[in-house]
């Protein structure tokens, strides 16, 4: 029997005394990687990508999603396809380019050719196999089992059984909404992704995109700077709160001093800028009323969508995406998220925001990358120091923005999952 | 920018090399005009693009430059503190074009980072626009492209390149 068999919960919870602890094991042991596999990932819903990734009929990216390879298409009628991008003859990847645009998709090993709706279409000795061979389901490129989407956020799923990608996020839609509304016509993927990695486990950078408690000591060289942009801040006080969603997603929603490039000024950019500014306020007024405009513009947003996508709506949006090659590795995509409309001048602010924070390259994430490498290291001693600590802010009616509120909720769900064979 | 040769831009190149291995950085900001910027673009975009419309690694002006600098060299850097060990190497250096007050040049790099017992290799090329200011060689572009997919295994750009 292996260490992971022997548990039947990697938590250790105590609400009277306020005790959350998470084993270290969760972070090293293959098993439980292998458990995670097979009763999250699969069962999950998982983001794919974003309609506006692929504007023209015949767009597609390839992607590595679950630990399938995917095909992601527009068709000639105008409708997205997820597929698995494997040819049915013998197995090889049919599309091998990142990105693209193409009228049909050919395997090259045989030379099959497929239509943008994955069906066959030709292959060379056709007078050889049955009369009906091009009928049968099974000759063309296998969909994924479901492919839904919210507001241009596509998500797939692997079990045929699962419940519906709208009740799946439940709550969630109302925070992409928020950010989906920022635009007057819709939101759009900036050109460039950002793909890197950490030698840390996925959960890691769950717990982390969500920590509001680690960014004053992890991320002073970012305060540091920001202070030094003479007018990169506003007198606005760092505060707000924190929320459970349910099925394991959590968000933190909080004031913040820096710009915010859909409606909060900072003197930096100047004159223009303020124009600017107002100008896509008032649109939101107009548009929602002012109690709602203010919450569009003025809060940003950590959001969490369980098991591995946050969308970031802060100084800008980033959409991340992170999976588990191995316990102590993890690759991680990243892309921009920006309303189609917007003004060189505000893609321009929106894009120079992006990167001083977010991203390898920014003054914040290569810390937040150490920091998960850090404590990868760490749990090499999880044998005898066995346990994380995450009870934060477990008194409190209200949790705040640094407490650790959502990190519980994302924990109670993954034991749910790994754990429900056993429990 | 006629009597500047091959040999006069290698030597400012290798200079430049020795400064970040040596993280000298404040010291290598100097190369840098008043003006210059700093880019390193995500790797699915192409060479010449502006990061005014598309998502990049780095994209730093002169002012965002001399505060990746100072954040480097603090000991709340914590992504390089302690600093890695790094090794720039310089290769295949061309003159791509020269007019009256501005070059274009190309040369090849590998950069190895060592911490903590693991080594990245970082490679690809690098576009420079170099200029003359009192008969000093100083870099007005450093446009840095990976050749590497993305960041993997890297995982992060928190050295100079």
């Amino acid at each position: 029997m292996n260490a992971f068999q022997r548990m039947n919960t990697a938590l250790m919870v105590d609400e009277a005394r306020q005790i959350f602890k998470v084993s270290r094991q969760a972070f090293v042991d293959p098993d439980i990687l292998e458990a995670e596999r097979a009763r999250i990932f699969d069962k999950c819903w998982l983001y794919l990508g974003h309609a506006s990734e692929l504007p023209k009929s015949g767009d597609f990216v390839t992607r590595q999603v679950g630990g399938r390879s995917i095909l992601f298409a527009r068709d000639a009628k105008g409708g997205l396809r997820a597929m698995f991008n494997t040819c049915p003859h013998r197995g090889a990847q049919v599309c091998r380019e990142k990105h693209g645009n193409a009228k049909s998709f050919q395997c090259f090993y045989h030379g099959w050719v497929f239509g943008l709706d994955g069906a066959l279409r030709s292959q060379p000795g056709e007078a050889s196999y049955a009369p009906d061979f091009k009928e049968r389901s099974t000759s063309n490129m296998q969909p994924v089992p479901r492919f839904e989407t919210y507001r241009d956020f596509c998500f797939v799923c692997f079990d045929r059984n699962a419940e519906t990608l709208d009740t799946y996020l439940g709550p969630v839609k109302e925070y992409l909404d928020i950010i989906g509304d920022q635009a007057e016509t819709s939101m759009t993927i900036v050109g460039g992704t950002q793909e890197y990695s950490m030698r840390a486990n996925w959960k890691l950078l769950t717990e982390n995109s969500i920590d509001g408690y680690h960014a004053l000591t992890t991320h002073a060289t970012y305060f540091d700077y920001l202070k030094a942009t003479n007018g990169g801040l506003v007198p606005v006080p760092l505060e707000g709160a924190a929320r459970d969603l349910g099925n394991g997603h959590a968000v933190l929603e909080y004031k913040a001093p820096w710009g915010r490039p859909v409606a909060q000024w900072v003197p930096m950019w100047g004159d223009d800028g303020k124009r600017e500014i107002d100008r896509l306020y008032q649109g939101l007024v107009t548009r929602f009323g002012e109690e709602r405009a203010k919450r569009i513009a003025l809060y940003n947003r950590n959001l969490f969508v369980f098991p591995n996508l946050v969308v970031n709506d802060i100084m800008a949006v980033t959409i991340r995406t992170y999976y588990p090659q191995a316990p102590d590795f993890m690759t991680v995509s990243a892309w921009a998220l920006a309303p189609r409309e917007e003004t060189d001048w505000a893609r321009k602010y929106r894009l120079f925001n992006f990167l001083e924070f977010l991203g390898p390259g920014g003054f914040a994430t290569p810390d937040d990358v150490e920091a998960l490498e850090q404590c990868q290291r760490g749990f090499r001693n999880a044998t005898e120091a066995q346990w994380n600590d995450i009870s934060k802010g477990m008194g409190k009616e209200t949790p705040a923005y640094d407490d650790e509120l959502q990190m519980r909720a994302f924990w109670s769900n993954w034991n749910k999952h790994v754990f429900a064979a056993s429990a | 920018m006629q009597n500047i040769t091959r040999d006069d831009v290698e030597d400012f190149l290798f200079a430049e090399a020795e400064l970040l291995d040596e993280w000298r950085l404040p010291e290598w900001l100097e190369l840098f005009t008043d003006d210059a910027i700093y880019y390193v673009p995500s790797t699915d975009v192409p060479a010449d693009s502006s990061p005014d419309k598309n998502l990049f690694y780095v994209a730093d002006d002169r002012f965002r430059l001399s505060e990746r600098v100072k954040r480097l060299m603090k000991r709340t850097a914590h992504a390089e503190f302690p600093h890695s060990r790094t090794r720039h190497l310089v290769s295949n250096v061309r003159i791509r074009s020269r007019g009256d007050s501005e070059m274009e040049v190309a040369a090849a790099f590998i950069t190895y980072r060592t911490k903590d017992g693991v080594t990245d290799t970082y490679f690809g090329s690098n576009r420079y626009r170099l200029v003359t200011d009192n008969g000093r060689l100083r870099i007005k572009e450093k446009r840095c492209l990976l050749d590497s997919e993305g960041l993997r295994t890297q995982g992060r750009v928190s050295i100079i390149l």
